[in-house]
């Protein structure tokens, strides 16, 4: 009996949420997952808020994740986690990546970016994994990897073998970037070992 | 072999595997991936059509002929198309088509969530409505099959959720590719009243013989359970009700025009209290409520938006149907709202600089669909409306002879894409009766904001071949317009200049404002630097919008991976504090 999990993704258009959704899709699909896949794009390019909700288990029926049903979150930006919360479950967990990045209301001047939203999302209780998954990604010699250090901390979360995961990257991921991902994955697997917080 | 597919690209699949021949559309969320998947087969004649309506009347053309045809848009597509759709059921078809049209409730990226189910009823055509990828592919491939067997065109009626979301689909083979023969028959395809009214009898007759085929088809079907609770559904909605209520009877409809009547009496004498569950509006409601049927419907689930298994769970709840979930605490209360991340126009992108100078000179601007409609929002505000395809260059027209107050105030805005989809004939009228209105065509030599897809003027087609690039200038010159001006937008001066020289000149004038979208040809120049000393934190920079800029501690601050050295804000900072390369010319 393979365990239902939903997982959603959220972050800002050009941080490469689409891409891990389909390795998580192609890891899952190799431990014999049913899978749905839901994702709202066109407007990705523009610097829009986005999510890609992907759904595990026996059998599954809606493509979406309600409010209160996500067993983890994976966000790619600390205001897009804040958005976005009132979709973990009770139990689930928040991995978030410490990265910011201002929406234009908010350099424009008309709006404010809030403070402190990691530690205020720690304050309710709830599980919080932190990374700094561009760090770490430029450290591995790519940035644009930080959407797959991500995926390596969710990768632990996951009743997935690392071996299938790997497979998944390569099947997935152009043969010129995959050394650089197959590290970056590393590093957020490794993290993911550890509970960072809370 | 299974694969993860959405459900657009599963339509194409079925298209592939079930003999289309010809493939015809125009782009429009969510409906682009099916079309573009297609081209990438080989042996499928494929077109990006400059409208709907001819999309549509290229594939009646095919079919007619022998030829199995798709055509694909979104939901206010077929608005554009519905002349020849209204009269394509009295003709029939004689290789199968499958019209897809993909709606999108909740509005993600359209102006508005109309209900394409009543097309079919209003067209009388046959409709098939999928509720995952894999249905999707087969629906694909039934519809062509009842299209020829019945002599009618098939809706495929999608919806955002469907078309987007990914589901597992097992890939078939290929069948062969056949053309059916074509023979000469003026009483079924020329319709004059004479025969047109022969074709209406015959309507009715296919119909009746479809409604009967509706009762049977393995596509209506009954998911057997409890005899408490039944629920009526088609679409997206029976996955959600699958979930929500797992132990319910549930009568899933596949075919939705024309009805399973008798199934939907057969199945509501088998329940103690009857649901119909359906976004949008209540169209399987009304024609079970004509039998006479008890069902409880749009009194407890709303007309608006999309439906998720949370907001089922609560109407159930709400019905005694589901005892009230526990409530959970919500992990982000007491937390600070997160402020909006509205999608913006690209740092780069030409069309900031035509809403930026439309803003300053405080005009009137009618607008229509495409990237440009982002320039609406704050701080930009360059536009006051956006109705449909084409609209602006008509209302701008409509308000030129209207209103004095407004007139040499106003102008329209509209993309090169849209202006070949729908603009013509709004300027061909201004020149006609004698418009003083300014159109301004920008021109970013793509269809941005659904992917970037080829049209007429951009030199290929939809299969990736070269084509005949037409010449926007010449276009609007051989309508009549005596006053075409091409211009930079990135040149901001000679941009203004022109715009205000234009609105008080008499007679339709053209301002063509060419620069390729900044996705489509990125030419990333050296980022723009401040200047701490002369930048006075005036904040004009900010005015433009652009996701690059911003101010700390009173200063200006350019991202410098964002920014791609347009240097549009050299150009509007006035203290000289923004620094880049030169203006290109």
């Amino acid at each position: 009996m393979l365990k239902p999990v939903d997982v959603l993704m959220v972050g800002v258009g050009g941080q490469g949420t689409i891409l891990a959704s389909k390795v998580l899709a192609a890891a899952a699909q190799a431990v014999g997952y049913d899978i749905k896949v839901s994702e709202i794009h066109g407007m990705a390019q523009r610097g829009g808020s986005v999510v890609t909700q992907v759904r595990l288990g026996e059998r599954v029926y809606s493509p979406l994740i309600s409010e209160g049903e996500a067993d983890v979150i994976l966000a790619f930006e600390e205001l897009e986690a804040l958005r976005w919360l009132s979709y973990l479950k009770p139990g689930g967990t928040l991995i978030i990546n410490n990265q910011q990045i201002y929406p234009v209301p908010v350099l424009a001047g008309v709006a404010e970016y809030p403070q402190n939203i990691i530690a205020q999302i720690q304050s309710r209780g709830v599980n919080v994994q932190v990374l700094k998954a561009l760090e770490q990604a430029i450290s591995c010699g790519n940035a644009k990897a930080a959407n797959v250090v991500l995926l390596g901390a969710l990768a632990q979360k996951l009743p997935i073998e690392e071996k299938i995961w790997r497979d998944a990257l390569a099947a997935t991921i152009p043969p010129r970037l995959l050394e650089v991902n197959n590290t970056a994955f590393t590093a957020g697997f490794t993290v993911g070992t550890v509970s960072v917080g809370c | 072999m299974k694969e993860l597919l959405s459900g657009n690209v599963a339509i194409a699949r079925g298209a592939f595997e079930n003999g289309v021949i010809l493939a015809a559309g125009y782009p429009g969320t969510p409906s682009t991936e099916i079309l573009e998947t297609l081209s990438r087969y080989k042996g499928i004649y494929s077109e990006w059509a400059p409208n709907e309506k001819v999309a549509l009347e290229v594939g009646i053309g095919a079919a007619m002929a022998g030829a199995r045809t798709i055509v694909t848009m979104k939901h206010v597509g077929v608005n554009v198309a519905a002349d020849p759709l209204l009269s394509l059921a009295y003709t029939g078809v004689n290789g199968g088509l499958v019209l897809v049209s993909a709606d999108d409730p909740g509005m993600h990226s359209s102006q508005n969530e109309q209900d394409n189910r009543y097309y079919a009823k209003f067209a009388k055509l046959a409709m098939l409505e999928p509720s995952n990828s894999q249905e999707a592919k087969d629906m694909m491939g039934l519809g062509l099959a009842i299209s020829e067997q019945f002599d009618i065109p098939v809706m495929l009626r999608t919806t955002t959720r469907v078309a987007h979301s990914q589901s597992m689909v097992e890939l078939g083979e290929p069948v062969a590719r056949e053309i059916k023969p074509y023979s000469k028959d003026v009483k079924k395809n020329l319709m004059v009243p004479a025969f047109g009214r022969l074709r209406r009898i015959s309507l009715a007759e296919r119909t009746a013989k479809l409604a009967e085929y509706s009762e049977n088809t393995p596509l209506n079907f009954i998911v057997p359970g409890n005899d408490k609770v039944g629920v009526i559904t088609s679409g997206i909605s029976f996955q959600l009700v699958r979930e929500v209520l797992p132990d319910a009877s549930v009568l899933k409809l596949g075919m939705t025009n024309p009805l399973p009547l008798e199934l939907i009496k057969k199945f509501a004498a088998q329940v103690k209290t009857l649901f119909v569950v359906e976004e949008l509006e209540p169209f399987l409601e009304e024609q079970i409520r004509m039998l006479g049927i008890q069902v409880t419907g749009k009194e407890l689930f709303p007309y608006t938006g999309e439906y998720n298994q949370g907001l089922l769970r609560r109407c159930f709840g709400e019905a005694g149907v589901l005892s009230a979930s526990p409530q959970v605490e919500d992990p982000a209360a007491g937390l600070p709202q997160a402020p909006p991340r509205p999608p913006v126009l690209c740092a780069g992108c030409p069309h900031r600089a035509v809403f930026y100078t439309l803003r300053r000179l405080k005009l009137t601007v009618t607008g229509d669909i495409g990237c440009y409609t982002l320039g609406g929002l704050p701080p930009l505000e360059g536009i006051d409306s956006c109705v449909c395809m084409g609209a602006s260059i008509g209302m701008a027209h409509g308000i030129d002879k209207a209103v004095p107050d407004l007139k040499g105030r106003t102008v329209a805005v509209i993309g090169d894409s849209t202006f070949l989809h729908s603009g013509i004939t709004g300027l061909l009228n201004a020149v006609y009766n004698n418009s003083d209105s300014t159109i301004i065509i920008l021109d970013n030599r793509t269809t941005a904001m659904t992917g970037h897809q080829d049209h007429p003027a951009t030199g290929r087609n939809l299969m990736g071949q070269a084509a005949p690039e037409v010449d926007i200038t010449m276009l609007c010159r051989s309508l009549g317009v005596k006053r075409v001006e091409v211009v930079d937008p990135m040149d901001l001066s000679r941009l203004q200049e022109v715009i205000k020289s234009e609105i008080i000149t008499p007679g339709p004038s053209v301002i063509i404002a060419r620069r390729p979208c900044a996705l489509l040809k990125r030419e990333i120049k050296p980022a723009v630097t401040v200047d701490q000393e002369k930048c006075t934190g005036c904040k004009t920079c900010l005015k433009l919008s652009c996701p690059a800029i911003s101010i700390v501690e009173n200063k200006a601050l350019v991202t410098a991976d964002a920014c791609v050295g347009c240097n549009l804000c050299v150009q509007v900072c006035k203290t000289g504090a923004m620094q880049g390369g030169q203006v290109d010319a």
